[in-house]
């Protein structure tokens, strides 16, 4: 009876590890719980409900929410049709979205490599410089490209000035516009991940590969942008997914009409009170974000081996 | 093959720049096994950075095979580098780091496959063709990285302290394998170490450089033997420096007044002057008798090294001697601390340096 004594011991004290486990991990679970998978879940149920008359949702079954997605419904014989207006707001966000991800990494990769080749006491002042404009509202920064761009802004004046032109040029109001604003806005978040995999870059590979024939070029494509192609890949998420959903910039750039996904979410929450619609508009931008999440997870695993 | 003339290599701008390599020439020969010796420091890798083409010199010219290669960029020379830290493509294998080089020369893929299999099987790693840098040990990373910058079968093979890196035992296995990689493919290799010993048992010829300067070029017996100035007896092995005096004759007075015929330099040295004069610990004797020897010094300490024992003597005008002799179980010898010793040597041994 003695050998199994401690046994028994042990077995106590597993358990009481274990429950300690669980208790150490209470926390998390409630956030967990609180902040992502229950609105989760509250999105998807609204996703499959009628939408109530003064907004909100009324407690029946519907699959109106999804089919409002892609189709609207004739007011007056209630037949189907594709919701052009839908899928040309889809399309512009994926666009514009992708346009903001391109032009991020064509300015932002000579940026991180331009502060990664200074010396090493001068690169923490080029990154400050990098990150100032995170210091200011989202909304002021947007105000400011307003006036800069709007037909009266800097630079139309400037150009009248010059006599380029005479007209303004209409900017405001354009898919250019919310580019713009979307680059300005979130060109830093595709600099600090390059710059991080850029600085750990061993720079003799260059001289290597250099010494082995290649030129400026191949060097550029067959060793820089392998090497630090995990905050390319980094980068180029954090940019696109706050791109999909942005909501302040096209709503202020773009005035009322050029709208992405964001502003047309809001609309069915505010005006359009139809929430149903709203959420699954919703969930299809969060399927949407972790496609390019999945993407993401797969670059860099190729990567790791 | 490769003439280096008069090349000034300088950093920074202006009064306050530092002169990195002042004057340097050298003329290194085809399938020359070519070392660069000198302390940390002194402008090895800058030479070699400048044949590479990774630094462009201040004023003279650098030719290979007759024609100047300073014009051209490092990835139009015929030249490569082993680098230090072997600068291994972490993202590519084994094999596609041995193939880079003929691949961006834009050889054909199966003469590229080809080459690389040769290659592996030369340094032994054909069994790792197919791993990543990061798994392989560091003698390992060594081998490839050799391979990779002989598979182009440049002109000219840079080794910059290829070996420092690595622990006693596989620096003695690579200085071997190195040695037969430069034999079987007859490429000219410039080797920069700032090891003595390595550099006296692998190199063809040797300069000795220090601050920015070639102090002297000559095969490792030449070096060894016949320094020409005391930076260079003193860099290389352990040395002993006897003030003494030139005569007209070309005789050599010793401290103690014995007379002999050292070995003179190749440039005449202005007689009746104080000389120095350079004695290899190993090429001297003790003996019990001092009156009958060249030189003489009283014994103060004796230090057992397993193959051999130094004994440290002060000679008659104060300065310090070391005798070293191999250790002979079978003829052992006592000399008493305290103890007035001769001191014999061949004079041909004794090298004498200006001033
Ligand atoms: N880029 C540089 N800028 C300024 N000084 C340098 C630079 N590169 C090397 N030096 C200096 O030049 C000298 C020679 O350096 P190096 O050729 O690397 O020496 P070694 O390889 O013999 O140790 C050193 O004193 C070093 O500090
Ligand atoms: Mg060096």
């Amino acid at each position: 009876m003695a050998a199994t004594q401690p046994n028994t011991d042990l077995v106590a004290a597993n358990r009481r590890e274990t429950r300690n486990r669980w208790l150490l991990l209470l926390p998390a679970i409630v956030i967990l719980l609180a902040a992502a998978i229950g609105p989760l879940i509250v999105v998807v149920l609204y996703s499959f409900l009628v939408a109530g008359d003064y907004g909100g949702v009324v407690w029946h079954f519907s699959w109106d929410g999804w089919l409002g997605v892609f189709t609207t419904s004739d007011p007056f014989d209630g037949t189907l049709s594709l919701a052009d207006a839908h899928i040309s707001i889809l399309w512009r966000s994926v666009k514009l979205s992708a346009l903001t991800t391109l032009f991020c990494l064509i300015l932002g990769f000579p940026t991180a490599y331009f502060i990664a080749t200074r010396p090493v006491s001068q690169r923490d002042g080029w990154m400050l410089l990098i990150t100032i404009p995170f210091w200011t509202n989202l909304l002021i920064r947007t105000f400011a490209i307003m006036g800069l761009i709007r037909n009266e802004g800097l630079v139309n004046g400037f150009l009248e000035w010059l006599g380029i032109i005479d007209q303004p040029i209409q900017m405001m109001f354009t898919d250019f516009a919310i580019l713009l604003g979307m680059v300005y806005v979130y060109l830093p978040l595709m600099v600090l991940p390059l710059y991080a995999s850029m600085e750990r870059l061993n720079f003799s590979l260059i001289e290597a590969a250099y010494d082995l024939y290649a030129t400026p070029f191949r060097v550029l494509r067959r060793v820089i942008i392998p090497a630090v192609k995990p905050g390319v890949v980094a980068g180029s998420i954090l940019v696109f997914v706050p791109s999909l959903g942005a909501y302040v910039i096209p709503r202020i750039l773009g005035g009322g009409t050029q709208l992405m996904l964001g502003n047309l979410i809001e609309l069915q929450f505010g005006q359009a009170r139809n929430w149903p619609l709203g959420a699954a508009l919703s969930l299809t931008l969060l399927v949407m974000v972790t496609a390019a999440l999945i993407v993401y997870v797969r670059a860099s695993a190729n990567e790791g081996e | 093959m490769i003439e280096v003339d008069r090349i000034h290599v300088r950093f920074g701008e202006g009064p306050g720049a530092f002169i990195a390599l002042n004057d340097v020439s050298v003329t290194i020969g085809e399938s020359e096994f070519f070392t660069l010796l000198g302390p940390s420091g002194c402008g090895k890798t800058t030479l070699l950075r400048s044949i590479a083409g990774f630094i462009h010199p201040n004023e003279g010219a650098i030719r290979l095979a007759g024609q100047d290669i300073l014009s051209l960029p490092p990835f139009k020379r015929p030249v490569n580098t082993v680098f230090q830290n072997y600068a291994l493509f972490p993202h590519m294998t084994v094999a596609e780091n041995v193939g880079f080089g003929l691949e961006m020369l834009g050889r054909p893929r199966a003469e590229v496959t080809r080459t690389v299999e040769e290659m592996l099987a030369l340094v032994k790693m054909t069994a790792m063709a197919n791993r990543r840098p990061s798994e392989l040990s560091g003698g390992q990373q060594q081998r490839v990285a050799l391979a990779r910058a002989l598979a182009p079968k440049p002109k000219v093979l840079l080794l910059d302290e290829s070996l420092s890196a690595l622990d006693l035992k596989l620096r003695k296995e690579m200085q071997i394998e190195l040695k037969r990689l430069q034999s079987e493919t007859g490429i000219t290799f410039i080797f920069v170490t700032h090891d003595q010993e390595e550099a006296l048992t692998m190199s063809d010829r040797i300069a000795v450089m220090s601050a920015g300067k070639i102090r002297q070029i000559g095969t490792p017996r030449e070096i060894y033997d016949h320094p020409r100035e005391r930076f260079v007896a003193d860099f290389i092995g352990d040395t002993n420096f006897v003030q003494a005096k030139l005569f007209a004759d070309g005789t050599v007075e010793l401290p103690g007044g014995a007379r002999i015929r050292a070995s003179l330099p190749k440039d005449a040295v202005p007689a009746n002057r104080a000389v120095t004069l350079v004695i290899r610990p190993e090429q001297t004797v003790l003996e019990q008798a001092p009156e009958q020897a060249q030189l003489s010094g009283v014994l103060e300490n004796v230090v057992y090294c397993g193959t051999d024992t130094h004994y440290h003597l002060t000679l008659t005008d104060g300065a310090r001697f070391v005798v070293r002799r191999q250790n002979n179980p079978a003829r052992p010898v006592t000399f008493e601390k305290g103890q007035r010793l001769g001191i014999g040597f061949d004079p041909q041994a004794a090298q004498v340096l200006e001033g």
